[in-house]
């Protein structure tokens, strides 16, 4: 017993893991699996071991990849992965999921001393990024992604690099702020002599403040501000009247009455306030945009599948990239590759793992002649298969021909910025232009004056900023929560959102999290039998059973087969035991079972069964509370035999829907949307694929952010998921918010023209007018949004 | 008092080098990263090997 005591405490000492299997231990240090033992191996002969000094644990399980990267040798597909190459060095960069700590980065920076070849490695660890340098005369693409395999450090080599392209995005916003912020520094210098007056004496120097004023304005109008002259002529010849219109409008004035104003010695003109407003609205603008760089949320089906695949061809194995492959190829799946086309299964036992697709972490067993639907992973043994579609015809990536994925979003909600913003601009021409008629008639100056005053005091500064400002905070409360959004608009979508759509699988309930009931009476001893039977499989039912079982003394077994989806035989001292399926184990064909059941027989007496229970998230009935505020339904492509163990949560079989295909769910979430309803649907596989890009708002549940996850509005991460009512109720708040500093802009507003119209407004007034109602609305926003969130516990 | 057009021309300057200073950074791509080199500075050197050494 005292044995066993001290197993459980012990734990990989790479992975941290707890070690199950015996026999891995070099000098002292126990590893849960070869994996591991050979990656500190690799470690300890090149003098690495630091790595383990910085943190405990810090590497990932290594159990069970023996990935083949043999494609790499196809120059179409280097190709396409590296960035820079000439006849001696090559550059590359790769997204790596697993750089997580400090010891990640310190030895993904030392790989020159585990091959020479490599010159230069450099980490980017918000991006997940590596850069590296090598010389491709001494060391293959393919041999350095086998060097980080065997560091524990797998890239993930995909063709679709989405994260790449959306990085790559740039625009020169932060130069621009720079400008724009030097310009207001020196313009607000030089024009406080002007507000505290000058004595006549000094008159010349007033005449060279205001040249170089113009100087300043130059580049803040024509450099800085241009995207608001771009944006509103774009929308105006789309006749669209959005905020860029009277900023514009409002940027424009103000230039060209700072420049006559100066020109013509009549005052000193806006030049401070041009500059204040350029700054403030691009700070508004950068601060909005928040980019997450190692989520991405523009996934489709290409990210998930293999880059290339083995065909055979004459019995020779070749690599073909995907986009090659066509029906008829007899393709090779081995263990733990992903199936990429629809096919049938020819040779070799198949236990396809579905959980990319549907969440579900149990894999199936397929037998020959049967169809395989693409996106399985096979577990097991090479399978042959041949494909009977091509990859964009397949069962799941047919979805993406959906009008869905081909339409610009436009179904989207208008953001309430836009809503106003056009009324507004129509007042405020209105005013502009009556004041200017008023006037007209004896004083054309002051008429014009009281013109351009009213366009520049009611640009819409704070209303522009009210927005972005509120939702970067907002979304800075939903990323603590790890609750990633993929931009500001998202946070009004889902204030707007009146139906909720769950999918089941691996949404509301957790794949890898089931739960395990034993309706066996076992003695100790049976106990030890069958864990030391079950510890020899690599089923996933064989490992959650030894890890129910506990830890326990593990018998020498005499004799062991297992049987692929059927079970295991073995026999250990005088036992025979038969673990598997109830057909297998019984020998008579019986009905469906509930859940799914693992049956023991020891030495020919039926003892009983392993039930899996599907667990339920927590919070799932949180959220299914919220079913008087919205319309709830589930969506499941499973069968219906958890519809009793979720009525419960549900209340109404006609919003429980089962037996869904992809196409199904999008069309589900569609016949919602034609009865008025904003949808918000919840998923997880690439099954929900279409129903996440159908729906107005497509959040995908992940419990490993950097894990795949569908293409989609905002991506959860499992464990936040009972947060989500509160979030639901938090972006209302939020919304409500902008609603509020709307009205205090207004404010502001008015006040301002009730300067302008009369023609009378000062260059001091607007000097003092624009920042304090930017500092008001900002500190405002800030504030009630950290104050809403607390309210709704989520700070 | 004519001395300000000198000092003001001198302060824009030297504003203006700033300027240039922080687009050359920007460009350089200084600030693509900010959050790994913080990390970097807490590593140690390596202790040469003893065979080197």
């Amino acid at each position: 017993m005292s044995r066993s005591t001290v197993l459980e405490s012990i734990t990989c000492y790479h992975c941290g893991d707890d070690c199950k299997a015996e026999g891995h231990v070099i000098e002292e240090k126990h590893f849960c699996c070869n994996g591991c033992k050979s990656v500190y191996l690799v470690l300890s002969k090149n003098h690495l071991c630091s790595y383990y000094t910085y943190n405990d644990h810090p590497g990932i399980t290594n159990e069970g990849t023996n990935k083949r990267f043999d494609y790499l040798s196809d120059p179409t597909i280097i190709s396409e992965l590296i960035d820079y190459t000439d006849n001696q060095k090559t550059i590359v960069t790769f997204y790596i999921p697993h750089i997580h700590c400090s010891s990640c980065l310190w030895l993904l920076e030392q790989l020159n001393k585990i091959n020479t070849a490599i010159h230069y490695c450099r980490v980017d660890f918000l991006k997940k990024q590596l850069n590296i340098r090598f010389d491709h005369r001494d060391l293959s693409l393919q041999q350095l992604v086998e060097l980080l395999t065997n560091i524990g450090y797998e890239p993930l080599i995909s063709l679709q690099d989405v994260i790449k392209k959306q990085n790559s995005v740039k625009d020169n916003l932060v130069q621009k702020i720079a400008v724009a912020g030097f310009c207001f520094g020196n313009v607000m210098l030089l024009s406080f002599p002007e507000y505290f007056g000058i004595s006549v004496y000094e008159q010349s120097f007033r005449h060279f403040f205001g040249w170089l004023n113009i100087l300043f304005c130059l580049p803040v109008v024509f450099y800085s501000g241009n995207g608001y002259f771009i944006s509103a002529w774009q929308n105006l010849r789309k006749k669209i009247l959005n905020i860029d219109f009277p900023l514009a409008l409002g940027i424009g004035v103000l230039f060209i009455r700072t420049v006559a104003e100066i020109l013509s010695h009549n005052g000193a003109g806006f030049a401070d306030t041009l500059c204040g407003l350029v700054f403030f609205l691009l700070v508004g603008k950068f601060v909005q945009k928040k980019t997450y760089h190692h989520i991405s949320f523009e996934r489709d089906y290409r990210s998930f599948f293999p880059v290339a695949v083995q065909v055979l061809e004459n019995k020779v194995e070749i690599n073909i990239p995907l986009s090659q492959l066509h029906t008829g190829h007899r393709i090779l799946i081995r263990h733990n590759e992903i199936i990429p086309a629809d096919a049938i299964l020819l040779k070799g036992e198949a236990m396809i793992d579905f959980s990319f697709v549907t969440g579900e972490a149990i894999p199936v067993n397929k037998t020959l002649g049967e169809i395989i639907y693409a996106g399985g992973r096979q577990t097991g043994e090479a399978i042959e298969m041949e494909v009977i579609k091509p990859v964009s015809q397949s069962y799941l990536t047919q979805l993406w021909n959906n009008e869905a994925f081909t339409r610009k979003q436009d179904n989207r909600l208008q953001t309430f910025n836009e809503r106003v913003s056009k009324y507004f601009t129509f007042i405020l021409l209105i005013i502009a232009f009556s004041s200017l008629l008023f006037w007209l008639p004896g004083d054309l100056e002051r008429g014009l004056a009281s013109f351009t005053a009213v366009l520049i005091v009611a640009c819409p500064c704070a209303l522009a900023l009210s927005t972005p400002f509120t939702m970067s905070a907002a979304l800075g409360i939903f990323d603590r929560n790890k609750f990633y959004l993929k931009n500001t608009a998202v946070v009004e979508q889902m204030a707007a959102i009146n139906a909720i759509v769950l999918d089941k699988t691996g949404t509301i309930t957790n794949g890898n999290n089931n739960k395990i009931a034993l309706e066996a009476n076992l003695t100790e001893e049976q106990k030890q039998l069958i864990y030391s039977a079950c510890i020899n499989s690599g089923h996933p039912l064989s490992r959650m059973i030894y890890c129910y079982l506990g830890v326990q003394d593990r018998l020498e077994v005499s004799h062991y087969t297992e049987i692929p989806g059927k079970g295991i035989l073995a026999k250990i001292k005088t036992f025979t035991l038969c673990i598997g399926n109830e057909k297998f184990v019984t020998g008579c064909e019986v009905k469906p079972a509930p859940t799914t059941r693992v049956h023991l027989l020891i030495n020919e007496e039926y003892l009983g069964y392993f039930s899996f229970l599907q667990y339920y998230r927590d919070g799932l009935n949180k959220i299914t509370d919220l079913k008087n505020e919205y319309q709830l339904h589930l969506l499941s492509g499973d069968q219906d035999h958890e519809l009793e163990a979720l009525l419960p949560f549900f209340n109404n079989k006609d919003h429980m829907h089962f037996n869904q295909s992809p196409q199904q769910k999008l069309d589900f979430i569609k016949t919602l949307q034609s009865s008025d309803k904003q949808v918000m649907m919840i998923g997880d596989g690439l099954n929900d694929s279409g129903a996440l890009k159908q729906s107005d708002l497509g959040i995908a549940v992940t419990d490993n952010v950097n894990n795949f996850s569908p293409g989609c509005d905002a991506i959860l991460d499992g464990s936040s998921f009972d947060k989500l009512p509160a979030f639901l109720r938090f972006s209302k708040d939020t919304v409500e918010i902008i609603h509020f500093s709307f009205l205090i802009s207004l404010v502001y507003n008015l006040i301002g023209l009730s300067y302008a119209v009369t023609g009378n407004l000062s260059p001091l007034t607007a000097a003092i007018l624009m920042p304090v109602s930017t500092v008001t609305i900002i500190s405002f926003t800030s504030l009630a949004t950290h104050l809403a969130a607390k309210n709704r516990k989520l700070i | 008092m004519n001395i300000l057009y000198f000092l003001i021309g001198c302060s824009v300057l030297l504003a203006l080098i700033f300027l240039a200073a922080f687009f050359w950074a920007h460009r350089q791509g200084q600030h693509d990263d900010l959050y790994t080199p913080s990390l970097r500075i807490l590593l140690d050197d390596e202790d040469e090997p003893p065979q080197e050494k």
